[in-house]
């Protein structure tokens, strides 16, 4: 089980949460000629690190609110919770 | 290499079967080869056996980090079935049931291959409608298919629930009779043993750490045990694409996440079929040593640890009860995870790449076992003519740029959706 510290609600079980995928990925800007290659690198593809990896999830039966989470893809430790629009450290 | 045969059996016994020769041999890694195959596990050891086989290309290593065979080819749930419906992985899927139905023979090594048949429940009248299309679909590609009635569901596993009372009654299911299930490690092991007797060099504990990429062009790979020339070099690494993909500055439509199967206690012989629940991700079948062998969905997140969180084992088991009243009386043996490379439409990859003479097999998400011969081959035939095959034509590596995504269930990495 892991245990996800939830910055709005504290710690709280993975059951409580769903998971987002990759939290660096970032839309092409509104407004702007967005290119293939752009638009495959933000629908499709995805570095999937090992180690130290920074993902969204959502605490979907709690807040329901989405935030960050930094977390070893190997050994499942989490370091660092952040609020969806906090600044990463 | 010897024949595994009853006379040698035989002939072994008086020596007290002392006198086999090894199954495959442990070689030093030579400074050059045509073709370097990363990865020994099903796909990497069937990919040189038919490079030798059917291509005559024998200069081939294969490099593996560990051992052979103790990957995903060790760790599945061992099912083997082509009840596909679109034309891409229904035809590569047959051609596969080909191979498997005659691997024992071919290999010399008995992967008991057994034609069970897979039954796909259905829990709806909508769903049945569905399994009626994706079967005709199955027929037209010459797969067989055969769409069952609640009645005759009933006469092949009656030990499912079909009380009145239950969330998601049986309406039917879609039945594969030639799908079934085999010895997983035997398939590893004797892909290994033909490979290494044509002159496959198979060199386990063998770490790629770097390529040797220039003008655009492969020349060989870099590992801890030194760095080995390669003209041509396929990937076949399943859960660790990501990470050699990196190493050459690639980004792919894949992630690796962890899906987990288990085994209950050894009982007596209840469910002669793979089945599968309709209204969630479960299926099972029964080992030959009596273990109900049972597996689902990913534990939802990336990963690269081997080894499953319980509440996604828990999830599973609860739709299995919900299918099989029964299972809740047994008592859990094993369970385990791999690591599985998720592509994002769910379909595999096997293609050539941007680097001249790199090619790609990945993206085999919970299907990989099924596909090791196919996969093998058509990847060993696009290695060496440098050129896909119709069959795997359709697991282009662009196809995500393009759009045209193969989307059999619309699931990949993103479990939640289904």
């Amino acid at each position: 089980m892991l245990y996800i510290n939830c910055p709005h609600c504290g710690m709280r079980s993975q059951n409580e949460f769903s998971y987002g995928g990759d939290a660096s990925v970032k839309r092409p800007e509104l407004n702007k000629e967005v290119s293939d290659q752009e638009w495959d690198n933000f629908v499709y593809n995805r570095k999937s690190l090992r180690g130290k990896h920074l993902e969204l999830w959502q605490h979907i039966s709690g807040c329901r609110q989405w935030i960050k989470v930094e977390r070893d893809t190997a050994t499942h430790e989490i370091f660092r919770t952040y609020k969806a629009d906090e600044e990463v450290a | 290499m010897q024949k595994y045969s009853i006379f040698n059996l035989v002939k072994n016994a008086f020596s007290n079967h002392q006198n086999w020769d090894l199954a495959w041999k442990d070689p030093t890694p030579k400074e050059e080869y045509d073709v370097v195959i990363i990865g020994g596990g099903g796909h990497g050891l069937a990919t040189a056996y038919y490079l030798a086989k059917e291509h005559n290309i024998t200069k081939v290593a294969i490099i593996e980090k560990g051992w052979i065979g103790g990957g995903n080819v060790g760790r599945n749930t061992t099912i083997i079935r082509s009840n596909y419906m679109h034309d891409e992985n229904g035809l590569f899927s047959e051609f596969g049931m080909d191979l498997w139905r005659k691997m024992s023979q071919d290999l010399n090594y008995n992967v008991m291959f057994s034609p069970r048949g897979i039954i796909n429940l259905a829990h709806s009248d909508a769903q049945m409608n569905a399994y009626a299309r994706r079967g005709n679909s199955m027929r037209l590609n010459g797969i067989d298919a055969v769409l069952l009635n609640r009645e005759q569901v009933k006469e092949i596993i009656p030990m499912a629930d079909f009380s009145d009372n239950v969330r998601f009654p049986i309406f039917g299911g879609l039945m594969q009779p030639s799908a079934g299930t085999a010895r997983h490690d035997a398939v590893a092991w004797g892909y290994a043993r033909q490979a290494d007797s044509m002159g496959v060099d198979i060199i386990q504990n063998c770490e790629v750490i770097g390529f040797d990429v220039s003008a655009g062009k492969i020349n060989g790979i870099r590992t801890s045990r030194g760095n080995i020339k390669a003209k041509k070099v396929g990937l076949c690494v399943a859960g660790s694409t990501n990470i050699l993909a990196e190493k050459l500055n690639m980004t792919l439509p894949i992630e690796t996440h962890l899906l987990q199967a288990c085994v209950s206690e050894p009982i007596k012989p209840v469910l002669d079929n793979v089945v599968t629940f309709g209204a969630g991700h479960f299926y099972v079948s029964q080992s030959d040593k009596g273990e109900m062998v049972m597996g689902g969905d990913l534990d939802g997140y990336n990963s690269y640890a081997q080894r499953g969180n319980l509440p996604t084992l828990q999830h599973v088991l609860t739709e299995g009860i919900a299918m099989m009243p029964f299972l809740s009386k047994l008592k859990m043996l094993r369970t385990w995870g791999g690591i599985m490379d998720m592509s994002m439409d769910g379909s595999p990859i096997i293609d050539k790449t941007h680097i001249e003479g790199l090619y790609l097999n990945c993206g085999w998400c919970y299907g990989g076992f099924k596909a090791t011969p196919a996969s093998g081959w058509t990847f060993a035939h696009t290695i060496a003519q440098d050129r896909v095959h119709e069959l795997n034509a359709g697991y282009s590596l662009n196809r995500f740029s393009t759009g045209h995504l193969i989307d059999e269930k619309g699931l990949g990495t993103k479990t939640w959706i289904s």
